[in-house]
């Protein structure tokens, strides 16, 4: 798939390549700085794509922390596959230095080398899974040759793991206690305009588990309401089961439920045909699914409302008024909310009355983080800033940039779409334990729940 | 110091630096020490600096029972075996041994090194180890020996043969585990791609796909790695059958797969399932198929990192226009979020017009206008752009489109704005000509706001357009005051405002009864003497002696003939171009929308089917022949088109083609056709300036639907014209087919 990979600095300047294929001449990635230069320069970046394409060759790239992961191949290849690997291969390499920047890249090269062997051969990806990698491409080095040099024999094998079927599981794993963590976490992005109408919402779930089990276990997880798959299996039909499927949704309409995706672990043709969801899951914590519901049928008011104003007076200071209303369950609380208000780049002198939480100015962001720990559901909350404008500018000018407030939020024991687990199976053939699984809830907010600025 | 001693000390080299101190680090008696210098050389290796002078040293540290070590030494011979061919041959014995090795891992990292030494002399020693650990018991052994058969095949292509290992690759199909399955399919598919160039070897079977090898690939494609995955689907992808019951049992088995978490699964999967689609007769299940295509498309820009949902959005795009339909609930999905990257943004922008329909454009207009008051300066000028857009697409929603974008104007103003404004709204004017209501919206905006433009070729162009097609509408002394302005500093101009000037003085001279003669001597002379522009002159002449002659009938109906209404601006691929791109889904071709033989260089990569390009030497050899020759013809005008693909540049042809053509559509003209024929003609050059503002603003008109196949009709004309040239029926249709063009 591709020739050679390469890993180069902000410039472009390469920092550790490997080359599969030989079938590139080694100096063509000295081209790729020009050629990014050209990328980038080229009328105001609006022509910047993760592709170049110069003399024949084919440069897919994708940056990451100042850093950029380039393959290059001569050959009319699958676009997506490299980049998806690229994307795998910095997720990797992450989890083994914790963060993959320049330096770390110069400290570890010895093992970055071993997990490109190991990772893609003659251009083919062959195992891009962290723990399956972790189990022979040890970090460790010395503790290595302590082992080596005690005996030859008790050498690091390549686990089964990586040819088996359950290519994401090894056998003779043991456990005192045999636990099943679950938790389903709904993210919700959402846009909303200034009047406080919601344009766009959406729901991201994601059902992680963290398994401490033995043995080889077969789990088998059931969801509140098999019509959820019943509709997404068949979106044409949703209109007519949406109805039925009533009880799952928050407020008596249907959900639909989009785009489930599973860990590599869940028999897809199995819930393909008959909707159940089984599946022998990997050792510690993974993501076992993700779905999405774009949730415009029934997400109609925001989670947290936020109205904000801004008043310039003239040429001097600007007030902001903000009220935030959280609009859940009386029951519920919502915790660690924040309210983040972007504020013109010069201003100072920050004055705060908030009726509630603490309200804190961070300059080298431009930005005002209104805290509140927890917020019962139904309360309101004003908040009132007053910052400082020393620069002459157009009342136009300031707020041209138009970033619009960001909220954070996490409301635990709660679901927005009301999914729930019914039950979690727990079957080892071979050892026939007593497990417990625990399940968690929580709702919390996107990565794009924002609101509008006027 | 005696002579003897000298030449020693110079074959040891010297004796202080960093080489001296790595040197002695690898001849250390010491195990640590040894390891240590080794991982020093590779990391000096790494910045760019050149230790093949340590290589001998390196070498005596392969024999060792640390796997890690052994892996750096591995990876100093891959780099520098090429600077010391016959060295390496010292290693080959520690490779044989290793692939004997009880630990799998240590068979296979042999194999796969052995593999990566491109020198020939180790070729000879590869058979044995090969063929060891092509039958090896661990699977892993034998994934990473498939790949190597495509290795020795690179490097000696004979051997490969005649040793077998291509039929034991071949076999290694049907192997028991999945993983291996799937790379000896990689290397099947690697020895394919490299056998073309190969003198001798193109004929060479490498891999056909038969019902039972697919229906094992079935059984390995839901227990593989999601790359295995890929793999097979690829291969699936390839096959071709027309056994509806095979062809559903596929598509059922393909069909989960667009739930893996794994965005290229999904994408490789869509594409397969949509490669099949075509073959499926039940055209029930073909419309439930493509409703679950829905959801898995959506989730390409959902969650990932934005590179691939870039390539996800060009994919998506592609799809769209052969399946208009199979999206149409989920403009929503699309719109834009504020951390994405630019690039991001304006793709998606092109999705969303496309998804615009009479539903949801209240939706979309106000997206649009949120877009429009955005700061990158890219952004709004495209927002701006796709409201026009959507406003030519459906006439619904024309009107509250012009309002929006004089808000647009009185709100925010701005260079930018306005200058991208008004070329949209006289866009806007082109796709309903004539309408009273909309003129009087439009014209006023554009009459206030035009003298603040002063560089922007296109909006100017059109505002000259504009005062010659209506001139009713402006105000007399504006009109004559500004096109002096324009005549005066004619020649300063670009061609395309020149061409425009040219237009509308002579139309409107002709309307208001020669009240305009001063200007139109101007003008012409100006144009006829001073203008370098070959294009201006010509047609400066043209109006020039067509103005002399006495025929006024004719002279008022080319003059005034009205442009064609722009029916989208939308671009879109043609049809050939569209199903090449479908093929070619998710490949390095579907993001820069150009099929592969268009930016490929073909030495380094030729299509498996080999049929579907036909060779260029072919086209050559059988010129000569009659219909040989207009067929061959065909297929050069097909390829030309290929090779223009890429929308905007679709409209570049002319230069060199558009040329040939017209004359020899002048040709036929004047052979035969009077009033229809110059009709056309007038036609013909009017469009002319309008189309390249159009081709500058990369922004075509629904040309490339309708061109194409006007050219190939063209060309399917051809013998029929040709055999009887002045046929006025036959010419008069090929003018229409040409102007169609424009």
């Amino acid at each position: 798939m591709a020739s050679q990979i390469h890993f180069l600095d902000i410039k472009g300047k390469p920092l550790l390549s490997r080359d599969y294929k030989g079938d590139i001449p080694n100096n063509t990635i000295d081209k790729f700085p020009l050629l990014l230069m050209e990328n980038e320069d080229q009328d105001n970046n609006e022509d910047y794509k993760p592709f170049i394409n110069s003399q024949g060759i084919n440069y897919v790239y994708i940056s990451h922390n100042n850093l950029y992961l380039c393959a290059l191949t001569k050959k009319n290849e699958n676009v997506m596959a490299i980049i998806i690997f690229l994307g795998k291969l910095i997720e990797v390499l992450t989890q083994y230095f914790k963060s993959l920047e320049e330096e770390s890249i110069r400290d570890n090269f010895v093992i970055i080398y071993e997990l490109l062997d190991e990772m893609m051969d003659y251009g083919c990806p062959q195992t891009t899974d962290t723990k399956i990698l972790k189990q022979y491409i040890t970090q460790d080095y010395y503790k290595l040759i302590r082992q080596t040099s005690a005996s030859s024999r008790t050498m690091v094998q390549p686990p089964n793991a990586v040819t088996n079927a359950v290519s994401w599981r090894n056998d003779g794993i043991v456990y005192k206690k045999n636990e099943a963590f679950l938790d389903v976490i709904e993210s919700i992005n959402m846009l909303i305009n200034a009047n406080g109408q919601v344009l766009n919402s959406e729901i991201l779930g994601q059902i992680k588990i963290k398994s401490n089990l033995s043995g080889m276990p077969d789990l088998r997880l059931g969801l509140n309401d098999k019509n959820i798959f019943n509709i997404s299996g068949h979106g044409s039909d949703a209109a007519e089961s949406g109805a039925t499927a009533g009880a799952a949704g928050a407020t008596g309409k249907g959900i639909e439920m989009e785009d489930i995706k599973f860990h590599q672990c869940v028999r897809l043709s199995k819930f393909e045909n008959e909707r159940i969801i089984t599946f022998i899951p990997p050792d510690g914590e993974f993501q076992l699914m993700s779905y999405r519901l774009s949730s415009a049928q029934f997400l109609m008011k925001p989670l947290i409302l936020v109205n904000c104003k801004t008043k310039v007076h003239k040429h001097s200071r600007i007030e902001i008024l903000c009220s935030v209303k959280a609009q859940i369950k009386k029951k519920s609380t919502a915790n660690n909310v924040e309210v983040i208000i972007p504020i013109p780049e010069d201003a100072d002198t920050p004055k705060f009355t908030p009726e509630y939480g603490t309200v804190k100015w961070y300059p080298e962001r431009s930005e005002v983080v209104w805290k509140l720990k927890t917020f019962p559901g139904g309360k309101q909350f004003h908040m009132k800033a007053e910052l400082g404008l020393p620069a002459v500018m157009d009342q136009e000018e300031i707020f041209s940039s138009k970033k619009p407030i960001k909220v954070k939020f996490n409301i635990p024991y709660f679901t927005t779409s009301g999914i729930q687990v019914r039950y979690l199976r727990i079957n080892e053939p071979k050892l026939q334990y007593q497990s417990y699984p625990w399940v968690r809830y929580i709702t919390q907010s996107g990565e794009d729940y924002t609101v509008r600025m006027k | 110091m005696s002579l003897e001693k000298k030449i020693r000390n110079f074959l040891q080299g010297p004796r202080k630096g960093e080489t001296f101190e790595l040197k002695n680090g690898l001849v250390s008696q010491y195990k640590h020490e040894r390891k240590d210098a080794i991982q020093r050389v590779i990391q000096a290796m790494t910045v760019g600096k050149d230790v093949s002078a340590l290589f001998p040293d390196v070498l005596k540290n392969i024999a060792t029972y640390d796997i890690e070590q052994k892996k750096l030494v591995y990876l100093y011979l891959m780099n520098y075996a090429k600077t010391h061919p016959e060295l390496c041959i010292l290693a080959v014995n520690t490779f044989v041994q290793d692939t004997e090795d009880p630990n799998p891992l240590i068979r296979a990292l042999a194999i796969r090194t052995m593999g990566c030494i491109r020198v020939s002399k180790m070729v000879d020693y590869m058979e044995i180890p090969l063929s060891r650990t092509l039958s090896d018991d661990n699977p892993y052994v034998r994934k990473t020996a498939a790949l190597c058969v495509a290795k020795l095949f690179d490097l000696n292509p004979e051997m490969c043969i005649e040793y077998g290992f291509l039929e034991n690759l071949k076999k290694l199909i049907n192997d028991s585990n999945p993983m291996v399955v799937a790379n000896a399919l990689s290397a099947l598919y690697e020895i394919r791609d490299m056998k073309e160039h190969i003198p001798g070897f193109e004929d060479l079977d490498v891999f056909t796909t038969n019902e039972t090898v697919i229906k094992n690939l079935l059984l390995c494609l839901n227990e593989c790695t999601e790359w295995g995955r890929i793999t097979i689907l690829t291969t699936l992808n390839d096959y071709q059958t027309d056994n509806q019951e095979e062809l559903i049992h596929i598509i059922e088995r393909i069909v989960p797969q667009l739930q893996h978490v794994n965005p290229s699964v999904v994408l490789s999967s869509i594409k397969a399932i949509i490669h099949h689609l075509d073959a499926l007769r039940n055209q029930e299940m073909k419309e439930s198929i493509l409703r679950k295509l829905s959801a898995p498309l959506v989730s390409l820009v959902s969650n990932s990192i934005p590179e691939a949902q870039y390539v996800g959005l060009k994919n998506i795009r592609i799809i769209l226009e052969k399946y208009p339909t199979v999206l149409s609930k989920e403009l929503r999905v699309f719109f834009i979020k504020y951390s994405d990257p630019l690039y991001l943004k304006l793709e998606k922008l092109e999705i969303m017009i496309r998804l615009s329909n009479d539903l949801n454009v209240k939706l979309l207009l106000g997206e649009l206008k949120e877009y429009a008051m955005e700061f990158e300066p890219s952004l709004v000028s495209k927002a701006i752009k796709c409201i026009g857009s959507v406003a030519i697409k459906l006439q619904s929603c024309t009107v509250k489109s012009v309002n929006l974008l004089c808000t647009l104007i009185d709100q925010r103003g701005g260079d930018l704005i306005i200058n991208e404004s008004l070329g949209v709204l006289i866009n806007i004017l082109r796709r309903y000509p004539g309408k009273n209501d909309l003129i009087t919206l439009i014209v006023p905006v554009i009459s206030n706001h035009i003298n603040g433009i002063e560089d922007n070729n296109d909006t100017l162009s059109g505002y000259i357009w504009c005062l010659g097609e209506y001139p009713k509408y402006f105000q007399n002394t504006e009109t004559l005051e500004n096109l002096t302005l324009f005549v005066d500093d004619f020649l300063n101009y670009d061609s395309t405002i020149q061409l425009n000037l040219l237009n509308t003085i002579v139309k409107i001279n002709l309307t208001n009864n020669n009240t305009y003669s001063n200007l139109l001597q101007k003008v012409l002379e100006l144009a006829t003497q001073g203008c370098e522009n070959a294009d201006v002159r010509d047609k400066a002449y043209i109006y020039w002696r067509l103005l002399s002659s006495d025929d006024t009938a004719s002279q008022q109906k080319i003059i005034s003939h009205k442009l064609p209404p722009i029916n989208t601006t939308i671009s879109s691929f043609n049809p050939n171009v569209l199903e090449s791109l479908i093929d070619e889904l998710s490949t390095v071709s579907s993001v820069y929308h150009k099929p592969a033989s268009t930016f490929i260089d073909k030495n380094a990569y030729t299509r498996p089917s080999g049929a579907s390009i036909p060779g260029s030497s072919k086209v050559k050899g059988s010129s000569n022949g009659g219909k040989g020759g207009i067929e061959d013809l065909t297929t050069m005008a097909k390829q030309e088109i290929i090779n223009n693909a890429k929308n905007e540049n679709l409209l570049d042809f002319d230069d060199d083609e558009t040329d040939d053509t017209s004359s020899f559509n002048a040709n036929g003209g004047s052979n035969g056709g009077r009033t229809s024929v110059l009709d056309d003609l007038n036609d013909l050059f009017a469009a002319i300036p309008q189309q390249q503002q159009e081709q500058q603003k990369q922004q075509p008109l629904n040309i490339p639907k309708g061109s194409n196949s006007d050219i190939l009709s063209l060309f399917d004309q051809q013998p029929a014209s040709s055999s009887n040239k002045p046929a006025n029926k036959q010419s008069g249709n090929v003018n229409n087919d040409l102007l169609d063009l424009f």
